[in-house]
């Protein structure tokens, strides 16, 4: 496995397990992805870029799909929890 | 406004699943100047997702094949629109991509079938391959509760690997009767490969309980999924879980064949002996010709490789095998079809369409897809009725209208970055 790396979510900072997606991060800090048109919460469905239920900002750029992009080291990811 | 980087094949696969690898590889081996694009992170598709870099796995062979052969890998890009023929562009990390072509492999692959049930919105309620691809990429589920539920042989895979991370699946539901199941089994005898998978399955889900005709009601919980209701041989039954993962076997991910004008039936790209679409140069392997699993796919990404590649006559030999595995999807397609007891699923208030919040009431207020999308905005978010339109499609028997570009949202930049009479700068070579 490789080393654990750091990211934020939320302003929080947490190690997530290396190569893992900014949606394995989100799950794991505890938060939901997105709030849906009429307030829902909403977390990862498809896990593979299909639904667009996991998308947040990620280092500022808006509708990124969590699930398909790798964490890197000080990233910041906000989700409009 | 970001460049455009423009790069130019002999052969352009879409996708680097089974499918999409075995046709550029072959394809590549041929000889030609193959470019494979991926919207992951990584080739190998879900099935072999993270296994790329793992030793003993029939995905390093393949991919060592395909390095050797000389492909250019281009990943985390996807394939939004064809501005003119033999043209994709394609979003890119970073930016946007045009990608000519002589000959064109679409290897999609395919997604999940989602229904809607009550509580179907709440966190942690995932689709079984969904929640797959999120431990693959991951997530930790040792110690965690994962009811897994809807259709298909995906359930009885996700189970046995998710519990060998650690998980306890309290139960499987297959909405499947037993008695089509046994069909299944019956027919998988025929297939000594299949027999040798199911054995394992079967160690490997010992002690796992196993409910046919069975499957979620609602799930309930207050910030993600506390329990799941599950109604089994007529009776509902709670049960407590941290995941629920849920998907109603597969469907095909032909939008990018449809928007190329390629013919589809009942969702599913046609295509002849060679895997070429009903559009000359343009082929199609794997799941979007027919949900046949991992062997189909490799066969047919070899037929399509070969063929594309300019080596028709040595795809031949590959025909028979290619006919008993597609006999094996005709009765997968018979054993998992949906029971007409889910269209009752969804109460009125439950919401259907996802990206737009539409719930059923809204829905069954019309007479078709397209009444319906223009009234209440189903399929009009981002998903684009990947994940309504099937469900849609099956609640109220609903066919969807043509596909338009782009056919993934994208930024507004790479659909202006386009422009054909711009001086073309060819650039070689990929980032593989």
């Amino acid at each position: 496995m490789p080393e654990p790396i750091t990211v934020t979510v939320n302003g929080t900072s947490l190690a997530v397990p290396g190569g893992a997606t900014v949606a394995v991060a989100i799950v794991l800090a505890g938060a939901a992805c997105r709030k849906s048109v009429t307030g829902e919460t909403r977390g990862p469905l498809c896990g593979m870029g299909i639904c667009y239920e996991c998308r947040a900002v990620i280092n500022g750029q808006l509708h990124c799909r969590s699930c398909q992009i790798i964490c890197q080291p000080g990233m910041e990811v906000r989700t409009d929890e | 406004m970001s460049n455009i980087t423009r790069d130019q094949f002999d052969v352009l696969v879409v996708g680097g699943g089974p499918a999409g690898l075995a046709a550029a590889t072959c394809a590549a081996e041929c000889g030609r100047h193959v470019g494979v694009v991926d919207d992951n992170p990584a080739l190998g598709g879900q099935i072999w997702r993270g296994e790329v870099g793992k030793a003993a796995s029939e995905a390093v062979d393949w991919y060592a094949r395909l390095r050797a052969a000389g492909a250019n890998v281009l990943c985390g890009t996807r394939v939004f629109h064809q501005p003119e023929p033999e043209v994709l562009l394609a979003e890119a990390p970073d930016g946007p991509l045009e990608l000519k072509y002589n000959k064109l492999i679409l290897a999609t692959g395919a997604r999940e079938r989602f229904l809607p049930f009550p509580g179907w919105t709440l966190p942690n309620v995932m689709g079984a391959g969904g929640l797959q691809a999120l431990v693959k990429s991951g997530l930790p589920i040792a110690g965690k509760r994962v009811v897994v539920a809807g259709s298909g042989p995906l359930l009885l895979a996700v189970a046995a690997y998710l519990r060998q991370h650690g998980a306890e699946i309290p139960i499987i539901c297959e909405q499947a009767s037993w008695g089509s199941l046994v069909g299944f089994s019956l027919a998988l005898l025929r297939q000594p490969q299949k027999v040798r998978q199911g054995f394992a399955l079967r160690k490997q889900l010992a002690g796992i309980s196993f409910a046919a005709s069975s499957w979620p009601v609602s799930a309930r919980g207050e910030r993600a999924v506390e329990e799941v209701v599950i109604s089994q041989s007529g009776k509902n039954k709670t049960v407590p879980c941290d995941y629920l993962a849920c998907g109603f076997h597969l469907v095909p991910n032909s939008e990018l064949a449809a928007l190329l004008g390629c013919r589809l039936r009942d969702d599913l790209v046609q295509v002849d002996d060679y895997q070429q679409t009903s559009v000359a140069g343009i082929f199609c392997a794997g799941e979007p010709t027919a949900i046949g699993g991992l062997e189909l796919s490799l066969v047919e990404g070899r037929i399509a490789g070969l063929a594309a590649g300019g080596s028709a006559p040595a795809a031949k030999p590959l025909f028979a095998e290619r006919e008993k595995l597609r006999k094996f999807a005709r009765v997968l397609d018979r054993t998992f079809s949906l029971r007409a007891e889910l269209r009752g699923l969804p109460l009125p208030e439950t919401i259907v369409c996802r990206c737009e919040d539409v719930t059923r009431s809204r829905l069954a207020q019309h007479t078709s897809w397209r009444a319906a999308k223009l009234q209440t905005r189903c399929g009009m978010g981002p998903c684009q009725a990947r994940v309504c339109g099937p469900a849609t499609g099956f609640l109220f028997g609903w066919a969807q209208d043509s596909i338009r570009p782009p056919i993934f949202p994208t930024r507004f930049e790479n659909l202006i970055t386009f422009n054909p009479e711009a001086e073309r700068s060819e650039i070689t070579g990929g980032r593989g």
